[in-house]
């Protein structure tokens, strides 16, 4: 049987710590992809403007489920 | 309760009904405490309070709450960052979109051959008035064209015709004349060519190719 405890502060802190690595490494990604995005568009290679902007799209999707999560965790602290 | 000199006595025991809403009677477990439990103040040099500097003790920080707090902003400027870049993303694809959309672009007259002597050059405009392009007789029976914005920061690039050199003066790019591939300085991508026809003594302007390597 699970316990569904709310997190300490201190767990929290990792938490966040952890979060904000990861959201720090996708949007570095996400600068890379958007340089060399520009960089083929005006060298009028149009082939990897929607895969590019997808994968931005997927970046941001997962940021974003990452803030929500730690939203999540700070309601349900005591 | 009375006692026997018929004065009321208060019950001794804290939980006593009787006790309750005096002042200072309210058993220690009834209201929860002030501060959360977790709200503790150590400064960053992990010193005890008594050891930290009086302006420190008159304005304790919650220093573990601060990096808390601090990280999550953080971590939502990031968010917003990601947000920043993905409509970056859809940007470029609208204009690419928008680029698809406007089709080929039209032939035009650029100048007769005579206009322009070996090794000289001719500056005019394509495909809209505010994209000038160079025109460049490198011998007798060839020509060549770029669009004369260069592709660091759009800066009129300068043909030197004689060293074979394009050169920007601004940060000093320098292009192969021959290919409008870069040689020196911070530009990455060459010139865009402009496509040129013959028809008869007339030049045109058919396109622009722009290109990554």
């Amino acid at each position: 049987m699970s316990v569904n405890r709310p997190f300490t502060r201190a767990q929290r802190t990792t938490i966040v710590s952890g979060m904000l690595a990861f959201v720090v490494i996708i949007v570095v990604l996400q600068l890379y992809l958007l340089t060399a995005t520009m960089n083929a568009y005006l060298g009028g290679d149009e082939s990897l403007v929607w895969p590019a902007a997808a994968a931005s799209l997927v970046c941001l999707l997962l940021n974003a489920g990452l803030l929500r999560y730690l939203y999540k965790i700070e309601r349900t602290r005591q | 309760m009375s006692s026997e000199d018929g004065r009321d006595r208060v019950d001794v025991r804290i939980d006593s009904p009787a006790r309750e809403g005096l002042t200072g009677t309210t058993p220690a477990n009834v209201y929860g405490p002030l501060h959360d439990p977790e709200q503790v103040t150590i400064a960053p040099d992990g010193r005890p309070m008594h050891a930290q500097p009086a302006w420190r003790t008159d304005f304790p920080i919650d220093w573990p709450q601060d990096h808390y707090v601090e990280r999550r902003e953080f971590m939502k400027f990031m968010v917003l960052t990601s947000l920043a870049f993905t409509v970056g993303q859809f940007w470029i694809a609208a204009q690419n979109w928008w680029r698809r959309r406007r089709g080929a672009l039209p032939i035009v007259p650029v100048a007769s051959v005579a206009d322009v002597p070996v090794g000289g050059t001719l500056l005019f405009s394509y495909p809209t008035e505010h994209d000038p392009c160079v025109l460049i007789r490198t011998a007798e029976r060839t020509f060549i064209a770029y669009s004369q914005k260069c592709t660091h920061l759009s800066c009129a690039v300068v043909p030197h015709v004689e060293a074979g050199v394009i050169r920007c003066p601004c940060h000093d790019g320098l292009f192969e004349l021959a290919s409008g591939r870069p040689l020196a300085g911070p530009p990455r991508r060459p010139l865009s060519r402009v496509r040129l026809a013959f028809n008869g003594d007339q030049i045109l302007a058919s396109g622009v190719e722009e290109r990554t390597v």
